[in-house]
């Protein structure tokens, strides 16, 4: 059991393409040990009942995430500015096409 | 059954057995594979051959014209009637004996039904046409672990050296031929089994080459499952495999 960590390959992040023209959306991580083997596991673990049409894998330590005490300064700021919201906004009577 | 229907029939066995027992074997692995992501893989790719082998032996039991099923055909046979090649009811080994396995099966599953998507029987050709779009990622798989493991580490190279001259001994079967086989290539019904083998044996020698792994020459080739003579290994999967149906005639989900 030596050498565990790396026993079963690296750490990667999958996103799956569900329909052409939407994102690719976050749909788990697995172990591989290269790109390639990546891919054709994210293929069998994730896409198996018609999910998706367009697999990316990314190494997760290629991932730079932000930390949760980075919450204060990055999410906060937007919590009293309502009016960035498209809901804040009436309407106007008589507008057509919208 | 005319002639041509009894041929039909062997047929649809041949590839039909050879496809249930390939399948039976990897899902062994099914909870013991060396990795998460492996396991549903090698399980995934069980699935695909269980299904195909139900397409061929479904279409078996219509020839018959006898009221059976593909269930009666897969479970109420024993091993002399069974008619899958040498190479599919080889233990699993190890990982490498299991890929090396698998690799020499997919190459030919590759060549021979995209040759039978040409077939002039309909079904047979529907049933390729399905399985081809299966047998492109399986081979895509095994592949890249031929790769992989070949030229790996010390102790992979090894291990997969060994599987390949262990099992090289059972792929000269793949391609056994026999009347009916001739029958329904003569109505273009079934490809040239001498062109899959060259096709077969260019993909192996290439791919092994990468892999650097030596090809065995001038090995002995057991042969015999077209009129089931087997290696000893086929009784007892089946005995696990028809267990329940054999204990239990008839039982029902």
């Amino acid at each position: 059991m030596e050498n565990k960590d790396h026993s079963q390959g690296i750490l990667w992040e999958v996103f799956i393409q569900g329909n052409p023209g939407i994102p690719h959306k976050h749909a788990g991580s697995l172990h591989a040990p290269d790109a390639e083997m990546a891919l054709q596991a994210a293929r069998d673990v994730y896409t198996r009942r018609s999910e998706g049409i367009s697999i990316w894998v990314v190494p997760a330590a290629n991932i730079t995430a932000s930390s949760p005490e980075d919450n204060g300064s990055f999410f906060e700021p937007s919590n009293d500015k309502p009016y960035r919201h498209p809901t804040f906004y009436k309407v106007p009577d008589g507008v057509k096409y919208l | 059954m005319n002639a041509i229907e009894n041929a039909k029939y062997e047929l649809c066995l041949r590839l039909g057995d050879s496809s249930l027992i390939i399948g039976h074997r990897l899902s062994e692995w099914c909870g013991h594979a060396p990795i998460l992501e492996e396991d549903i893989a090698l399980t995934n790719v069980a699935l695909d051959f269980v299904g195909l082998s139900r397409n061929l032996l479904s279409y078996a039991a219509q020839i018959q014209n006898q009221g059976k099923t593909e269930d009666d055909i897969a479970f109420l046979r024993d091993v002399v009637l069974y008619r899958n090649s040498l190479i599919t009811e080889q233990p699993n080994g190890d990982f490498a004996v299991t890929m090396v396995r698998q690799f020499f099966y997919d190459v030919f599953s590759y060549y021979f039904y995209n040759e039978l998507c040409n077939s002039n029987d309909i079904t047979l050709k529907g049933i390729a046409e399905k399985a081809v779009k299966e047998i492109d990622y399986h081979l895509r798989h095994s592949t890249e672990w031929l790769y992989r493991l070949g030229d790996g580490t010390v102790e992979s190279h090894q291990k997969t050296q060994d599987a390949v001259d262990d099992l090289w001994m059972y792929t000269g079967d793949m391609f056994a031929t026999d009347d009916n086989y001739a029958l329904l290539q003569e109505i273009n019904i079934v490809p040239d089994m001498k062109k899959i083998k060259e096709q077969w044996i260019q993909k192996v020698n290439t791919v092994l080459e990468t892999a650097t792994i030596s090809v065995p020459q001038n090995t002995f080739m057991q042969n015999g499952s077209l009129k089931g003579l087997h290696t000893e290994h086929l009784g007892f999967l089946l005995a696990e495999m028809q267990h329940l149906q054999r204990s239990y005639p008839n039982s029902e989900w």
